[in-house]
């Protein structure tokens, strides 16, 4: 029997040895590479849903010794999203880098799509330190990719945030180390009693995997960095890289620290994540250009993931399913719709040069596919219906009003209408009369393939169809995620 | 054969598929994107023929999709939404043909007719709605599909009309969805029932039902431009004239209106909502609404700013129909769903016509422009002498059950409310018709770009008007005809009580 973990780790990581070797021949390699690398993790998603979980003690080696894999449900739905997205990146990337920089390009991509699976699928408290902080300098590296000093000095600050955010974690593995004795996160769990160095050890680990996952006010890193890399990059920061430090949250809150995080821990991340929709949504609405424009809105949803744990932590187990689907759906549907934003903006900044959102009218116009995946991805982002965060919005409101929550109703209502309002800023030139301007500027215009215009459509069409209409297997696949 | 789960999804799907392909289709591509609006027009009427047949002989219709536990869109077939749904198609063909000739040399057509197509399916899918978690799914795509037509023109006065738009009805989506949220927070999966389906939460949750009712309403309102949630309404008659007859007629307000009488006999069940002293809010809230847009009217000078505060006036109608307790009101807010429908559409596809035809926009430039323009003028005239509500015309029958429905109420004041509001329509329309039919024409019109052949104006432009004003005269002629839009209300409010 093959297995799909290992290989979903093993495939990347080959590919980007072997891209950097072959410098001449990255983007074939590289293609081939994120072909495999999605057919094995998807591979590696049937069988969970197939079967319930997956697990592989690499070498032989079972805990509390060797390197352990393991696969349920939640990683399984992150998984697909990430590796359907970063494929989507890939074939984008074959016509958005040129020359030097796409040699550069590759093996670091394939090295930060290599460590994103392994922080899915990682069994271990260590592995999962080892995987982010690889994930960590890559996203670091890509960001800085343009060598542009404004895009060094960002990504710079991005390493430095990072390293800070996986050491504070990595001291809190050793403090459960040393009494436990144990990584393996089942086993930890299992050894785990509540007392004040459980609970220092998750307030250190949280603490540094939500200054990786930018949630207010720890989010002062992400605008700068996310908005000043190249298009395809600031896709997978703000698509996948930040989902992969809220999916450790969410795995450690549910997984680990069972006992430990109660209501008040899940209340004050409410509180952040609250102040995170309100604040995010404003800046975003204030932002002259469209990729800090993006980059705000993802501080915003990052924040509504958050407003899910003050519910979680007091919900009954049929509540709490409810939530979980709700709150994965979410991650989903910001994954696809957040990267088909910054590739149609990557686009728009390639063909006429800037992304400053009131001059952009033209260039929308003149490209009308890009035109219809900015408003998908806008449908999205507000929680208009059918898309998926609209039933994840459903959900959550429901159930917190259900709770006698119903405090959180008017931060949900309140980032909807900020976020309305960004969107139209964006999309309001788009019906704009420079229709008879274009002919003479037409001169001005990149020409911009259809390829490269693929991608990005198909990711909104996912987050606002297929994950909108067709997304209640998830419900299903979560079955048995968590205690 | 198509099953029965299939026919309420084929009927939203067949404006829906056309919609998306035109999209794809070049601008050059005319004749392909005709046959698809007409084919799609056309096989939708059908379809819901043989909705209504089905219904006829006691089937009954459901399609379901789950897209999250315990939510799932559902589409079904009531009495009530038939009733929409059949409106929507006809006017949806008789508009579809107006637009075809209406934009005919303007730019970006695929643009229009793609979310034209939208624009129905989310107004069909709506009627459909079997609970409210689908209503206000249809209820918001509604907004998105018709945001694009209201700005379609695109200079800075349709832009600045759309974004009004958009502010008012996407916050009064916000507040709808809460509404929504709450209401199946507190009485689980909020299906439509005849009758309602709150009577076994009504106890010791008033006060919560009847804030939620105050949401819904506020989220409804919007749309339905109830006073003071209708400002967007005058401004949005920058839109072409076909999208704004649409938009009066069938779609935008239309949707509102429908939402309330659903929301009142559907979710509530009109004695529960009788009972919390909601239909007396609402009855207050229209009346208002239906004296203001009227007096608003008086001092239009342009025609689609006019008809637009019109709009205002006649639609809350349906609310006060709502609002009166007892089957006779009933009747008449449900037949006046149809009845203005149909008599607004005919003005705005008249206004329409002097616009293109001859530069004419405002009511100052109309002075006889029935001499030039007789049977466009003679539509206009049998619509507007309907809104006034002169027998034998579809106002008059529904003014008539609604001031029936009244006094067996025994709400006497309501009676005041539509003898004022008659006669301010009186007020508004009288002179139009007095100077297109015996004032001087001038030298030269406005802007005269279709000349005088055998028509007065294009086929396509004067069809549409004439065949509404005819529907118009006839539902109020044959209003006792079994299949009549007033028959069908009556089993409509029969069911809803009961009896």
């Amino acid at each position: 029997m093959i297995d799909w973990l290992v290989l979903a780790i093993a495939v990347p990581l080959l590919g980007s040895v072997v891209a950097a070797a072959l410098p001449g021949r990255a983007s074939a390699i590289g293609l081939a590479t994120a072909v495999l690398t999605t057919g094995s993790a998807l591979a590696a998603s049937l069988v969970v849903a197939e079967g319930g979980s997956l697990r592989s003690d690499l070498g032989g080696w079972g805990a509390p010794l060797g390197i352990a894999l393991a696969a349920d449900g939640l990683s399984a739905a992150l998984l697909v999203m990430s590796n359907l997205v970063a494929l989507g990146i890939s074939v984008y990337a074959l016509d958005y880098f040129s020359g030097g920089v796409r040699r550069h390009f590759w093996p670091l991509w394939l090295l930060l799509w290599t460590s994103l699976n392994g922080v899915f699928l990682a069994a271990d408290l260590f592995n999962v330190y080892v995987t982010l902080e690889l994930l960590g300098i890559s996203a670091a590296a890509l960001g800085a990719l343009s060598g542009r000093p404004d895009a060094v000095a960002a990504n710079l600050r991005y390493l430095l945030v990072g390293l800070l955010g996986s050491m504070t974690y990595l001291l809190g593995v050793a403090l459960l180390y040393t009494e436990l004795g144990t990584l393996d996160i089942g086993l930890a769990a299992e050894a785990l009693v509540p007392g004040p160095l459980a609970h220092t050890a998750f307030a250190l680990m949280l603490g540094g995997l939500l200054l990786k996952a930018a949630l207010f006010p720890l989010h002062f890193w992400l605008p700068p960095a996310h908005s000043q890399a190249p298009a395809a990059v600031s896709a997978a920061l703000s698509a996948l890289v930040v989902k992969a430090a809220v999916y450790l949250v969410l795995r450690l809150w549910m997984d680990l620290f069972g006992p430990v995080a109660g209501p008040g821990a899940g209340a004050m991340l409410g509180v952040l994540g609250a102040a995170a929709v309100v604040w995010g949504s404003w800046r975003a609405f204030r932002a002259e250009r469209l990729k800090l424009l993006a980059a705000y809105s993802t501080v915003a949803q990052v924040g509504y993931l958050f407003l899910f744990f003050p519910l979680l932590a007091i919900a009954p187990p049929p509540e709490r399913e409810a939530l979980l689907g709700a709150l994965v759906l979410l991650a989903l549907t910001h994954g696809f719709a957040k990267a088909g934003l910054f590739l149609a903006a990557g686009l728009l900044q390639k063909r006429v040069g800037h992304d400053r959102i009131d001059e952009l009218g033209p260039a929308i116009q003149s490209l009308p596919v890009v035109g219809l995946t900015l408003g998908l991805a806008g449908v999205a982002l507000i929680g208009l219906p059918p898309s998926g965060t609209f039933i994840a919005k459903w959900i959550l409101l429901a159930e917190s009003i259900g709770a006698g929550q119903w405090w959180w109703a008017p931060v949900v209502l309140i980032g909807t209408l900020l976020a309305s309002a960004y969107v139209y800023r964006l999309l309001a030139n788009a019906f704009g009369p420079a229709a008879q301007a274009e002919p003479a500027a037409e001169g001005a215009l990149a020409p911009i393939g259809r390829l490269a215009q693929a991608p990005a459509l198909l990711m909104t069409l996912v987050a606002v169809v297929v994950l909108g209409l067709g997304g209640e297997p998830l419900w299903g696949l979560l079955e048995g995620v968590g205690p | 054969m198509i099953p029965d789960a299939w026919l309420p999804a084929a009927i939203v799907l067949t404006s829906l598929v056309p919609g998306l392909l035109i999209f794809l289709l070049g601008e050059e591509r005319q004749v392909l994107r005709t046959l698809l609006n007409m084919a799609g027009a056309l096989l939708k009427l059908a379809l819901v023929g043989w909705l209504i047949l089905g219904i006829y002989e006691g089937r009954t219709f459901e399609s379901r999709l789950t897209i999250a536990p315990g939510l799932d869109l559902v589409l079904s077939a009531d009495a009530l939404s038939v009733l929409f749904v059949t409106l929507s198609s006809v006017l949806w063909l008789v508009t579809t043909v107006y637009a075809i000739g209406y934009l005919e040399h303007s730019p970006n057509r695929s643009r229009f007719f793609g979310f034209f197509s939208l624009c129905v399916s989310a107004t069909v899918g709506l009627a459909l709605s079997g609970n409210l978690m689908t209503f206000v799914i249809f209820y918001e795509a509604l907004t998105l599909a018709t945001y694009p037509l209201v700005a379609h023109r695109g200079t800075p006065e349709a832009t600045r009309g759309a974004r009004i738009y958009l502010a008012y009805t996407l916050g009064g989506g916000a507040v709808l969805l809460i509404g929504a949220v709450w209401l199946q927070a507190l009485a689980g999966p909020v299906v439509f029932t005849q009758g309602g389906m709150l009577s076994g939460v009504s106890g010791e949750h008033e006060v919560q039902l009847v804030l939620i009712f105050v949401l819904l309403l506020t989220g409804l309102g919007v749309k339905a431009a109830l006073v003071p949630l209708h400002g967007w309404l005058p401004q949005a008659m920058v839109a072409p004239a076909p999208v704004s007859a649409l938009l009066h007629a069938v779609a935008v307000v239309k949707a509102g209106a429908f939402g309330i009488v659903r929301v009142v006999y559907d979710v509530y069940g009109v004695s529960l909502a009788e009972s919390l002293g909601l239909l007396h809010l609402l009855a207050v809230l229209a009346s208002v609404t239906i004296i203001y847009g009227s007096v608003r009217a008086l001092s239009q000078d342009g025609l689609k700013k006019r008809l637009a505060y019109s709009t205002v006036s006649q639609v809350s109608y349906i609310a006060l129909g709502a609002s009166i307790f007892g089957p006779v009101a009933t009747i008449g807010g449900v037949v006046h769903l149809v009845h203005q429908g149909i008599m607004k559409i005919t003005l705005f596809f008249c206004a329409g016509n002097y616009a293109e035809t001859l530069g004419v926009h405002r009511v100052s430039e109309m002075d006889g422009v029935g001499r030039r323009m007789p049977w466009t003028t003679l539509a206009f005239t049998v619509a507007a002498l309907g809104m006034i509500g002169v027998p034998p015309l579809a106002g008059f029958v529904s003014k008539w059950y609604l001031g029936l429905g009244a006094s067996e109420a025994g709400s006497d004041w309501v009676l005041i409310v539509l003898v004022a509001s008659s006669l301010l329509n009186a007020a508004y329309f009288l002179p139009i018709l007095f100077r297109a039919w015996f004032r001087e024409a001038p030298a030269r019109w406005p802007d005269e770009h279709i000349p005088a052949g055998r028509l007065e104006t294009s086929g396509a432009l004067l069809w549409p008007p004439l065949i509404t004003g005819a529907l118009a005269l006839a539902a109020g002629l044959f209003a006792a005809a079994p299949a009549s839009p007033l028959e069908w209300a009556t089993l409509i409010a029969r069911r809803e009580y009961g009896l």
